[in-house]
């Protein structure tokens, strides 16, 4: 699948995954699925992770409640969500793995492990509760024209 | 009676539970879901004694969290 992001939204992430180091920063992605297959992200929230560890991340279900009837408000359907890992790789943990329950969602993972060159890849997660596999989508960030 | 889940108008049966709901709509992985009636969390052990009432608001989210 084909997924895009503004570079923006792309910038808008990494700011709030640096402001809430050394925690790990996370959040939901609302947008469309395009008729042509391609999943668009249109808004992103930075919500918090109450959690508030380097090691996990909790949507607050309260935030998540106000992202949900915001994009409804807004025309936009719920897309996945995103985490930041501060230390680690942009590829899912088992415990992403285990904790994605939507074989629907796109999850986003961006990698603070290189400060200066934050990485972000976009994955669905399929299969059962008794082994789970994350694939890889094609993740494009989109310069907004001027 | 008249409910909105996730933000449709339904017409539901009076004094239908939030365990019966759940039924209804055919929640995936309901053991993951945590509900909200006019914006307040409900307790899971309360879902099947929790009645819904005329214009209740429910939603169902997913936990969504996981770990490096």
């Amino acid at each position: 699948m084909k997924i895009t992001l503004s570079k923006n939204d792309f910038d808008k992430m990494v700011q709030h995954a640096q402001a809430e180091l050394p925690d790990e920063a996370c959040g939901l992605i609302a947008g469309i699925d395009r008729e042509d297959g391609v999943r668009e992200i249109k808004k992103v929230y930075c919500l918090t992770n109450i959690d508030h560890t380097n090691e996990h991340f909790s949507i607050d279900p309260k935030e998540q409640l106000s992202a949900i009837k915001d994009m409804r408000s807004l025309g936009l359907k719920p897309l996945g969500n995103w985490h930041s890992h501060p230390e680690t790789p942009s590829r899912p943990s088992e415990e992403d793995k285990r904790l994605a329950h939507d074989p629907k969602s796109s999850y986003l993972i961006l990698s603070l492990e290189k400060k200066d060159a934050p990485v972000l890849n976009a994955f669905h997660v399929e299969g059962s509760h008794s082994y789970r596999s994350a694939e890889k989508e094609e993740l494009i960030i989109v310069e907004e024209e001027k | 009676m008249k409910i909105k889940v996730a933000g449709e108008t339904k017409e539901v049966a009076e004094g239908l539970t939030i365990a019966a709901l759940i039924d209804l709509e055919q929640v995936e992985t309901p053991q993951y879901v945590t509900v909200s009636v006019n914006e307040e969390f409900i307790d899971p052990n309360a879902f099947e004694a929790h009645k819904l009432q005329e214009g209740d608001e429910v939603e169902f989210l997913y936990f969504m969290g996981g770990g490096r």
